[in-house]
Formats: C-alpha cells, sequence, structure tokens
C-alpha cells in the first residue's frame, strides 16, 4: 500500500517536472551566451533558422545585449546551422545595425559552405564581417582594440 | 482553369496552414521523394531555401490582411531530374518586377526584400501568374 503511494507520489512528481520543463522550453531561449573579455559570443541551438516566430526571438534577445553594453561587441558563432531564410539574413542585418548605432561591432564565423553562399549570392557577404573560424575573429577583435 | 504558364499538370495538391509543424512535414516530404529521384545534397538545400522562401512570402505578404487561419495552396511534381513545386496565396497579388534590387549598396543594409532573389538564384526557372498571387518554381537536375 506504501509502495502504491510511493510510486503515486514519484509519478504526480514526475509529470508535475514534465509539465513545468515542458512550459520552460516553450520561452527557452535559442541561444547559447558567453562572454570571453569584452566579447559576446552567441551560439545558434537550432539547426534551422527559418521558423519566423523563432528569428523574431533571436533577434529581440540579441537586441536586448546589444541594448545593455555600451559598444557591443558580438561574435555569432554559425558551427550548428544548416540552414537559414532571408528573414534570418534580415534579423542579423537589425542586429548589425543596432551594434553600429552603439559604435560597436558583429562579427560572424564558423559559416557552412553553403549558407556562406547565400551571403555572396545577397552580398551580404560585403556587409558583414565573416571570419572563417572563432579564432580568427577573436584575433580581429584584439587587433581593432589594441 | 488557371494560369497556363503557373500551372503543373498531374500535381498533388495540399492545403497548407501558417503552422511550422505542417509546414516542416510538407517540405520534408517534398524532399524526401526529390531525395527519391537522387537529388543531392547542394540541390536539396538550394530546393528547401527556395520553398521555404515561397511559403513565407505567401503568409506574410500575401495573407497579411486575411484571418491567419486561411491556407494556401501547394502543388508539387516530382519526376526523374525534375522538380515543380508552386503555391498560391489568396491575397491580392504583387508585381514582382518592381521588386527594388537587394544587392544594390543602397539596399545592402535593409533587413527585407531577399526571398524571391533568393527562389530566383537557387531554382532554374520562377514563374508568377499574371495576378501575381502564385508562384510556379522548377528545379532541373544540372
Amino acid at each position: 500500500m506504501l509502495a502504491n503511494h510511493t510510486a503515486m507520489l514519484y509519478s504526480v512528481i514526475a509529470k508535475a517536472g514534465w509539465f513545468i520543463h515542458g512550459r520552460r522550453r516553450m520561452s527557452e531561449s535559442r541561444l547559447r551566451v558567453s562572454k570571453i573579455d569584452d566579447i559576446t559570443q552567441i551560439e545558434f541551438i537550432d539547426r534551422n533558422i527559418l521558423d519566423e516566430a523563432n528569428i523574431q526571438a533571436i533577434s529581440d534577445e540579441i537586441s536586448g545585449i546589444i541594448e545593455q553594453a555600451s559598444n557591443p561587441h558580438l561574435l555569432i558563432n554559425f558551427a550548428n546551422v544548416d540552414h537559414l531564410s532571408s528573414a534570418a539574413l534580415g534579423a542579423l542585418i537589425t542586429i548589425n545595425n543596432k551594434a553600429n548605432e552603439k559604435s560597436g561591432k558583429l562579427r560572424l564565423a564558423n559559416i557552412d559552405p553553403q549558407i556562406y553562399e547565400v551571403f555572396v549570392i545577397t552580398r551580404l557577404n560585403k556587409l558583414f564581417s565573416i571570419h572563417e573560424t572563432l579564432n580568427d575573429a577573436m584575433e580581429q577583435f584584439n587587433k581593432a582594440t589594441n | 482553369m488557371g494560369d497556363p504558364q503557373t500551372c503543373i499538370l498531374g500535381s498533388e495538391t495540399v492545403e497548407l496552414l501558417n503552422d511550422r509543424h505542417a509546414i516542416n512535414e510538407l517540405i520534408e516530404r517534398i524532399l524526401a521523394l526529390a531525395v527519391g529521384t537522387g537529388l543531392k545534397d547542394a540541390a536539396i538545400f538550394a530546393v528547401r531555401l527556395a520553398i521555404e522562401e515561397a511559403i513565407t512570402n505567401a503568409f506574410v505578404h500575401g495573407h497579411q490582411n486575411l484571418p491567419g487561419d486561411v491556407p494556401v495552396l501547394v502543388e508539387f511534381k516530382v519526376s526523374q531530374g525534375e522538380i515543380q513545386i508552386a503555391i498560391e496565396d489568396r491575397g491580392p497579388g504583387f508585381t514582382p518586377d518592381t521588386l527594388p534590387d537587394p544587392t544594390l549598396i543602397e539596399n545592402l543594409s535593409k533587413p527585407f526584400g531577399r526571398g524571391v532573389m533568393l527562389m530566383k538564384a537557387y531554382m532554374t526557372e520562377v514563374l508568377y501568374n499574371p495576378q501575381g498571387n502564385r508562384v510556379k518554381m522548377r528545379y532541373l537536375t544540372p
């Protein structure tokens, strides 16, 4: 009897935990953000950046980071990204414009060759500072500050 | 009878709601058929991007003044060496030829206006009906 009650209690706790976890997931960040010196490194969690709602959430979150910094230095790591849409490019442009307005700098790194081609076709490779690796991008940040 | 230039004979037709799960499911279904005909990774990337852009345009621009539960029509036909997809929205249409060139220096920092350009860059052929509410895209295997 006691064992049954204990099992039921665990079951209720597990369901509640799943529910809370499920709700938390709804508003969960789509980014991994870390800070090295004064450079904010941002990594996308999603492999596909296509969903309008997700793109808006990503844009809002990065805009919040920019607003909180005096001259924001941002490095976006595309290592996980397989696909992106023109709406995602639009969000990156908005982020770049906001960083520039605050005398900051946005750099992009680790872009898959197929996605890099999208930047070339749209000529956005001329607008953004794109680096092959995170190290290359970090070096450029360091050169600019020294 | 619809516009002959943008119709696809013998196509499958789906009414698609603006729901990410449904959109993903349909795109994956079309791409699975394409993979089955031997389409390679680079071509899959191209076709996926073009379909995404066309569906986004249909809902975001075509249906901007319509209720959120109005579906768009997607027609597709996948055969050896050729993929055809048509997307028709229920909006008023637009004139694609009047879109500004997003690659001009003065437009580079504008955060919109690249969808149609990407569709044209990645697909073999992109045609609109005279009303501008239906687009047909063809990808021919090189």
